[in-house]
């Protein structure tokens, strides 16, 4: 693999990065009261989220199918995507305990590092708090652990 | 009470949407915040840079945002700080369980019609709507 493609996979990844920030930001994900009220179906409901994950998918899917049918992306040998098809407990599980995070704090992974440029305590708490939860996991999940 | 925004959200998406098509046009990869980041805990190897420009491009995202738009970070979490801490482990833990998170299930997943992420995408709304309707009632 050339370095160069090392690198410019390095540097469109920051730019996404990038964008993929002001679209949180713009989009209303990085305020966790807006993320409460999109939750809060029985109370004072905002819907707006759902068009964010609307306005997502509508540039996205469409997209996808029309990558997907090349053999490679651009800067890489061939694509790195989920092969597993199979609905389990971890899966379930795991979903459940993001979910009640979510609802509990109003951050989901990517507002939360991009609100800790806020500075605010809020944020960094729950950030420094879910990057020790993801560490856990490793700890956890990790193959020196026996399994029976 | 928030204000209803389609129109800014329906852009925001869009623009999550362009960052995810990138990511997959140009590096293959599936723009799951939950999956870059954790595989970067740990491995910070020359193949896996992409994982950290891509959390520092998220960054200076957030530095973008605190000087042209600070008002987008609202005012103030939802719950005082120990549950601050709580949810955080919750969402740590349970992402990395659960193999994604919204972007990686709910955009990702979704498009590609996964039904593993349709099913995940509907248990976290789902728990997540339960969690703040249970927080309500405690709340008062």
């Amino acid at each position: 693999m050339s370095a160069n493609k090392t690198t410019g996979r390095a540097i469109f990844a920051g730019l996404a990065g990038f964008v993929f920030a002001v679209g949180l930001a713009l989009g209303g994900m990085t305020d966790p009261n807006k993320v409460v009220a999109f939750l809060d179906v029985t109370g004072d409901w905002d819907p707006s989220l759902a068009f964010v994950m609307g306005g997502a998918i509508l540039v996205y899917a469409p997209m996808f199918l029309r990558l997907k049918r090349r053999s490679a992306p651009l800067l890489d040998e061939r694509f790195h995507l989920p092969t597993r098809r199979d609905i389990d407990l971890k899966l379930i599980v795991g979903a459940v305990l993001f979910g009640a995070g979510w609802g509990l704090g109003g951050f989901c992974p990517g507002p939360a590092l991009v609100s800790t440029m806020s500075l605010s305590s809020d944020a960094l708490v729950f950030a420094a708090s879910m990057l020790v939860g993801m560490a856990a996991f490793r700890g956890w999940n990790s193959p020196s652990r026996s399994r029976k | 009470m928030t204000e209803f925004t389609p129109l800014a959200s329906a852009a925001g998406g869009a623009l999550i949407g362009v960052a995810s098509v990138m990511m997959l046009g140009l590096n293959g990869r599936i723009a799951g915040i939950s999956g870059i980041v954790g595989g970067l805990l740990g491995d910070f190897s020359a193949a896996q840079r992409w994982r950290l420009t891509f959390v520092i491009g998220l960054l200076a995202g957030g530095v973008a945002t605190r000087f042209f738009a600070p008002q987008a970070f609202g005012a103030g979490a939802p719950v005082p700080t120990f549950w601050l801490v709580v949810a955080g482990l919750l969402v740590g833990f349970g992402t990395r369980l659960g193999s994604g998170c919204t972007s990686g299930h709910g955009v990702c997943g979704m498009s590609r019609l996964s039904r593993r992420s349709l099913v995940a995408t509907l248990v976290f709304m789902a728990v997540g709507a339960a969690t703040v309707f249970i927080v309500g009632q405690v709340g008062g």
